[in-house]
């Protein structure tokens, strides 16, 4: 398969290398993610995670979103995992009885929800090539936000605010 | 590039996180699986965006982060509350509403 990438002519090779590093260091972190005994390098596995997404949106030419990507999750998401595992007292180190009884049910789940998905993508886009494009302009996406999506925009602020208020609420000790 | 790569690889994270979901009985890990999800679809409309060169899909995937950060944030906060008044946060422990 990657053989077959690499030999398409009209396909830039250093990005399909740098998409391939970083595509088996996304998979090895998030299998790290799913199967780790300790919740703590779980949660530092999933920065791995996170930030192959963000770098896989610069190599989608999605400048903005990679560094939202980095504020949004980097930045606040881990903090708020990382106080959630601290504040639930965690062990440190090792812990047993993260896995359910019937964990190995989801191997199977997750093996053929895979297969049915890898074998319609391969149906529906075979070997269609991405033409190479400059990066988005920040410009076109504020342009979509303040004019067709304004009102989506404002009811993410509204869903955003409510959801800060409520999480107050549900935490604090009263 | 190809099409398909990003849509594999989006694919890949997302089976990832299912299995994650159905395997784990900590509820900050089933929250972790649920982050590894939403990040392969956000991964799907950045591909979709840069397939049909068209921006719509980048506005979609900044729409999904907002969301995203506002359902961890609710979500620590019930874990939190299930911690304290249970001493516990194993999900199969949380049957009260079983028949």
């Amino acid at each position: 398969m990657s053989a077959l990438i690499l030999a398409a002519d009209d396909v830039n090779v250093a990005q399909n290398v740098a998409f391939g590093i970083i595509a088996a260091m996304m998979i090895f972190a998030a299998l790290s993610v799913v199967t780790s005994k300790n919740v703590v390098h779980a949660a530092l596995w999933l920065v791995m995670v996170l930030s192959g997404v963000a770098a896989q949106y610069i190599l989608a030419s999605a400048e903005f979103v990679a560094a939202s990507q980095i504020l949004v999750y980097i930045g606040a998401v881990m903090v708020l995992f990382l106080f959630g595992i601290m504040l639930t007292r965690a062990q440190i180190g090792k812990e047993a009885g993260l896995n359910n009884k019937g964990w190995a049910l989801g191997i199977p789940v997750g093996l053929v929800l895979f297969g049915l998905m890898a074998w319609v993508i391969l149906d529906a886009f075979g070997d269609d090539i991405i033409a190479d494009g400059p990066p988005t302009p920040t410009v076109l996406l504020s342009d979509q936000f303040l004019s067709i999506y304004l009102v989506p925009f404002l009811a993410v602020s509204f869903v955003l605010l409510a959801a800060a208020i409520g999480a107050i609420v549900l935490a604090r000790k009263d | 590039m190809l099409a398909v790569n990003f849509l594999l690889l989006a694919a890949a994270l997302f089976c990832i996180g299912v299995y994650g979901v159905i395997a784990r009985r900590n509820a900050v890990m089933v929250l972790m699986s649920i982050e590894l999800i939403l990040n392969a679809v956000t991964l799907n409309l950045v591909a979709f965006s840069l397939i049909n060169g068209a921006v719509d899909g980048q506005v979609f995937a900044l729409f999904v982060i907002a969301i995203a950060a506002a359902e961890v944030g609710v979500g620590l906060a019930m874990v939190l509350m299930i911690y304290r008044n249970r001493k516990s946060i194993a999900l199969d422990e949380l049957s009260e509403m079983k028949g």
